[in-house]
């Protein structure tokens, strides 16, 4: 039997636009492999599944899946090894560049990266990620920045913005009192180790090929052991902002990038090497 | 290999920690213990293996995590102030079934303390200083050999647990210089490669270290997993010395440096006709619940000696169950007791309980 005939043998009531063989499509794009095929938790329009995706797709066009180990947050995040498909290790809360410092030292050959929320690598995790960095330990920091603590409903971050309200600021954040957002970015593109910094957004069809580019930038940066690139992602957080995910996008645009500037803070000099 | 060395306790234990296959050390400075981190930064690079110098005691433990959740065999060590710090992460080690080596030289306390000799950490060391129910064996040291030693056993249980081993010493048991014999030991170096994260072929489904369940029927289950090799261990685990126990009308139950002094003031009493024997803990947790309880129905009373104001004596009263008089003492802050000092404490019991 045909698939013409098939389509037309189970669906002959019923109009057969949609029900066409996968066959007869051109595959324009496809889940990464690299992705586990579940459902994730996060929140309609959260940046992190969006990002995780990123990553995954970097991973699966790098060939590098076999050799690449992720150290997931204390964050909504927590739960990244359930999506990617990879070895993974689930650190303490702000954790995650020490535990990727020693996973690196011992074996420099594979690709390590880090996956943190703010409250996990700028404020519990400073410590460790300023001297992950200054060491210039050879992994990725992806630093998922949404201004917020997400998993715990909202509370205020270090890079929550002047004014923003939380629910540990429910006036706003009064710079006076908590002092101003840290831009970890500019902040730890001054540290030697850093070998390519960049802040970017997935708020839009060109921030996400951006994001993608930096991504792919930063795993093949891993392969010349020259320092740690870190690539801040100003993500997002829908339910606590108390937004739509359309809202949340135009916020980026409007206030948050007033803040975090995009583009690359630091780059390899024009002499690097980062051809494969 | 065989000949004796004059070493440091603190020397002696890094020095098998390379011998053992110690793959990675991460440390940072404390005294009575830097010495452990000084010989292996100088030693390790020797061998190609990973030794760093951490930003804190947090960073350290957190180390230890990524390399022994990458399948290699990592140690760390501190002293008790930096010991505190790693509570969690030690937490997260047990959760998450990583074995590796832990040391802590204790010094007394609370806070900054001192840096003299202590055994104020019993508690948080047999007890889960940490969060949440875990357990881990604790080894307790009384020479510079067994400052050796109980780095090869100590690896060997972690590796057969998947857990972390504690070697429990003290800042003198550390600092102090005695022959030392490094016995020939080979690295079983098990196949860890069902687990640990090395990356993920494609012959196999992806490897990943947690210790977060956050359905609670699965955190039960993973719950009494864990339970369930806490008790193989107290069955199958639990070491001890024992010294003129045969004939012995008392019993001084000390571990570690007390049980160094304790050898002496059993000198001193025997000389004075007070037939008293020592049992020595090896293992903290599991601890000899059994044969103190057998010992206890034979002698007429039990003196605990500790380097604290009374920690072991709760789980030595936990083990006797009232079938003989239980004292203890104790001196704080980093003094020690003498022999004498100890004998004379025996002396009162026996006075006291009026069971000479
Ligand atoms: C030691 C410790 N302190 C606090 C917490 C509680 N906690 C869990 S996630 C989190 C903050 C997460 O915020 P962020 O890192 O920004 O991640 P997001 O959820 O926003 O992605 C906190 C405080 C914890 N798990 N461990
Ligand atoms: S709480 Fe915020 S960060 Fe967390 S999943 Fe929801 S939208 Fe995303
Ligand atoms: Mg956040």
């Amino acid at each position: 039997m045909s698939t013409d005939e098939q389509i037309l043998t189970t669906t002959s009531s019923v109009a057969p636009a949609t029900e066409c063989s996968p066959d007869e499509y051109e595959m324009v794009y496809h889940k990464p492999t690299t992705l586990v095929d579940v459902s994730m938790h996060y929140c309609p329009g959260c940046a992190h599944s969006l990002v995780h995706k990123l990553i995954m797709e970097v991973v699966e066009e790098e060939n590098i899946q076999d050799k690449t180990i992720g150290i997931a947050p204390v964050g909504c995040s927590v739960f990244a090894y359930d999506y990617m498909n990879i070895d993974m290790q689930e650190a303490a809360h702000g954790r995650a560049a020490a535990v990727a410092t020693a996973v690196k030292r011992l074996m420099p050959e594979k690709y390590v990266f880090t996956y943190q929320g703010d409250g996990d690598l700028a404020a519990i995790g400073i410590a460790e990620t300023l001297h992950a960095i200054n060491r210039g330990e050879n992994i990725l920091i992806v630093f998922m920045n949404n201004a917020v603590y997400g998993m715990t409903s909202g509370q205020m971050a270090p890079t929550t913005l002047p004014g923003m309200k939380t629910t540990t600021s429910p006036d706003g954040r009064d710079t006076s009192f908590y002092g101003s957002p840290i831009r970890i970015a500019e902040l730890m593109a001054q540290l030697p180790g850093a070998y390519f910094v960049t802040r970017q957004a997935v708020n839009s069809a060109n921030a996400v090929r951006r994001a993608k580019k930096a991504l792919q930038q930063a795993f093949r940066y891993q392969q010349l052991h020259k320092g740690t690139c870190l690539v801040e992602i100003i993500g997002n957080c829908p339910s606590n902002w108390k937004m739509t995910p359309a809202e949340a996008s135009k916020f980026i645009d409007e206030e948050m990038v007033k803040t975090f500037p995009l583009g690359d803070v630091k780059v390899p000099a024009a002499t690097a090497n980062n051809k494969e | 290999m065989t000949t004796a060395k004059l070493m440091k306790g603190n020397e002696a234990l890094a020095e098998a920690a390379i011998q053992a296959g110690c793959d990675a050390y991460f440390g940072y400075p404390i005294t009575p213990q830097s010495e452990v981190l000084e010989y292996l930064a100088r030693e390790m690079p020797k061998h190609n293996r990973v030794v760093m110098q951490a930003e804190s005691e947090v960073a350290s433990i957190n180390m230890v995590y990524g390399a022994a959740g990458a399948g290699f065999r990592a140690m760390t060590s501190s002293s008790s102030p930096g010991f505190s710090l790693m509570q969690e992460g030690i937490s997260y080690l047990a959760g998450a079934e990583l074995p590796c080596l832990l040391v802590n030289v204790n010094r007394a306390g609370p806070g900054l303390g001192t840096i003299q000799p202590g055994q104020g950490d019993y508690f948080q060391s047999v007890k889960g200083g940490g969060h949440g129910d875990y357990k881990m064996i604790v080894l307790a040291p009384a020479s510079v050999q067994e400052m050796a030693d109980f780095v090869f056993l100590g690896f060997d249980l972690a590796d057969k647990y998947r857990n972390p081993v504690l070697i429990l010493s003290d800042g003198a048991i550390g600092q102090m210089m005695e022959k030392v014999v490094f016995k020939p030991y080979t690295n079983p170096a098990i196949d860890k490669s069902s687990w640990a994260t090395t990356g993920k072929p494609a012959t196999r489904e992806r490897n990943y270290i947690t210790s977060l369940f956050i359905q609670p029927e699965r955190m039960e289950v993973h719950n009494l997993k864990l339970e369930a090799k806490f008790q193989l261990m107290r069955e199958n685990e639990v070491r001890w010395e024992e010294m003129n126990t045969e004939d012995a009308d008392y019993i001084f139950v000390a571990y570690g440096l007390s049980a160094r002094i304790c050898q002496k003031a059993m000198d001193v009493a025997r000389a004075r006709n007070i037939k008293v024997g020592i049992l020595r803990p090896i293992t903290l947790f599991p601890f000899p619940y059994q044969r103190l309880e057998e010992l206890a129905s034979k002698v007429k009373g039990i003196l605990t000696v500790e380097l604290n104001s009374g920690q072991m004596v709760e789980d030595v009263r936990l083990a006797v169950k009232g079938k003989t008089p239980v004292a203890f003492y104790g001196r704080l802050g980093g003094m020690l007791f003498t022999p004498e000092d100890i004998e004379h404490e025996l002396e009162t019991l026996i006075a006291t309980h009026h069971v000479n």
